[in-house]
């Protein structure tokens, strides 16, 4: 970084963002972030924004029948010779 | 800008010791919470042995150890108990013909849990549904670009966001957003492992999440606004 960081303009400044919150870095105490109100309120907003998702969509169990069919499909896919790992490896 | 050697050769377990892949972090970095429960008890390894020698009583455990994630993960990009369901089916049918080719190079979970997701974008590429394809998300767009203006800082969504409110917003992400806001933020993958599901680089991944939480804040703002005027 040259010319040092608290001379970003927001455009170089949420340029940045992406990495800098990536990298887990407390992006508020950024040069930029302390002197620009702008972009103080955004990183506040992405910061709500990813706390209030640790609460959505609850995980639910899926329904007894699901295995249900997994299992009768296994079983006539075996009928019919299919055998684990006999599929060609594709990952 | 650093670009980490890629991960995707890396071993990496999920459950333990998450923390070493990534510095101590605020909360936007990095997902503690609803970390995928991947965690496999010592005699996990034993029943996972047993499934990929065809032990088909193994596979039923399983299933049923790992079947409340990938059901969620279904749940969650398609919005559909129907479909939710199939999807589920349809990954554990793969994970049955595919389990004995399982080398331990990665965890078992982040391994399953990469297999549905590919389930899951084989589903919403029938459906012709709009994936924002990795590369097109990495190009800028003009109205997307940093320069944008946000508006003024009064429209701050200071305080609890309406749950439901963000929920409908994570539905209308275009799915490929979609795909990785709740992968990182609701799930709690790091972006090392989503790189590796999704066979993208980590830069990738997160500049597609900082985009989702961006458009995201756009339509709560738009909503917010439009409450403010009724
Ligand atoms: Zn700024």
């Amino acid at each position: 970084m040259t010319g040092g960081p608290s001379k970003l303009s927001c455009a170089e400044f949420q340029a940045q963002m992406p990495e800098l919150i990536g990298l887990g870095k407390d992006a508020a105490t950024h040069p930029h972030v302390q002197s620009c109100e702008l972009c103080r309120a955004l990183l506040a907003d992405l910061e709500t924004i990813a706390e209030a998702a640790r609460e959505l969509f609850p995980s639910v169990e899926p329904p007894d029948e699901v295995w249900e069919h997994i299992d009768s499909a296994i079983k006539r896919e075996q009928a019919d010779g299919i055998e684990p790992g006999l599929t060609p490896h594709r990952q | 800008m650093p670009n980490s050697p890629s991960p995707t050769q890396a071993p990496s377990r999920i459950p333990s010791n998450r923390s070493a892949d990534t510095p101590s972090a605020a909360a936007m970095g990095q997902s503690t919470n609803n970390v995928p429960s991947g965690s496999l008890n010592p005699g996990d390894a034993d029943v996972l042995a047993r499934a990929q020698a065809g032990d088909h009583q193994a596979f039923a455990q399983l299933y049923s150890v790992h079947k409340r994630r990938i059901y969620s993960l279904c749940l969650r990009m398609l919005g559909n108990v129907a479909e939710a369901e199939d999807l589920t089916q349809e990954a554990f049918l793969q994970l049955h013909r595919k389990i004995a080719t399982f080398r331990g190079d990665s965890a078992f979970s982040t391994w399953l849990h990469r297999l549905s997701v590919n389930v899951v974008l084989m589903q919403l590429r029938k459906k012709g549904l709009s994936l924002v394809s990795l590369d097109e998300a990495m190009e800028p767009t003009p109205e997307e670009g940093p320069g944008r203006s946000f508006g003024s800082p009064d429209l701050v969504l200071t305080g609890a966001i309406d749950r439901l409110a963000l929920e409908r917003a994570v539905a209308e992400l275009p799915a490929g957003y979609r795909l990785i806001f709740i992968l990182h933020d609701v799930e709690g993958f790091e972006h090392n492992e989503i790189a590796s599901m999704l066979d993208c680089s980590i830069g990738n991944s997160k500049s597609q999440l900082h985009k989702a939480r961006l458009k995201l804040r756009d339509t709560l703002r738009t909503q917010k606004r439009r409450e403010e005027r009724s």
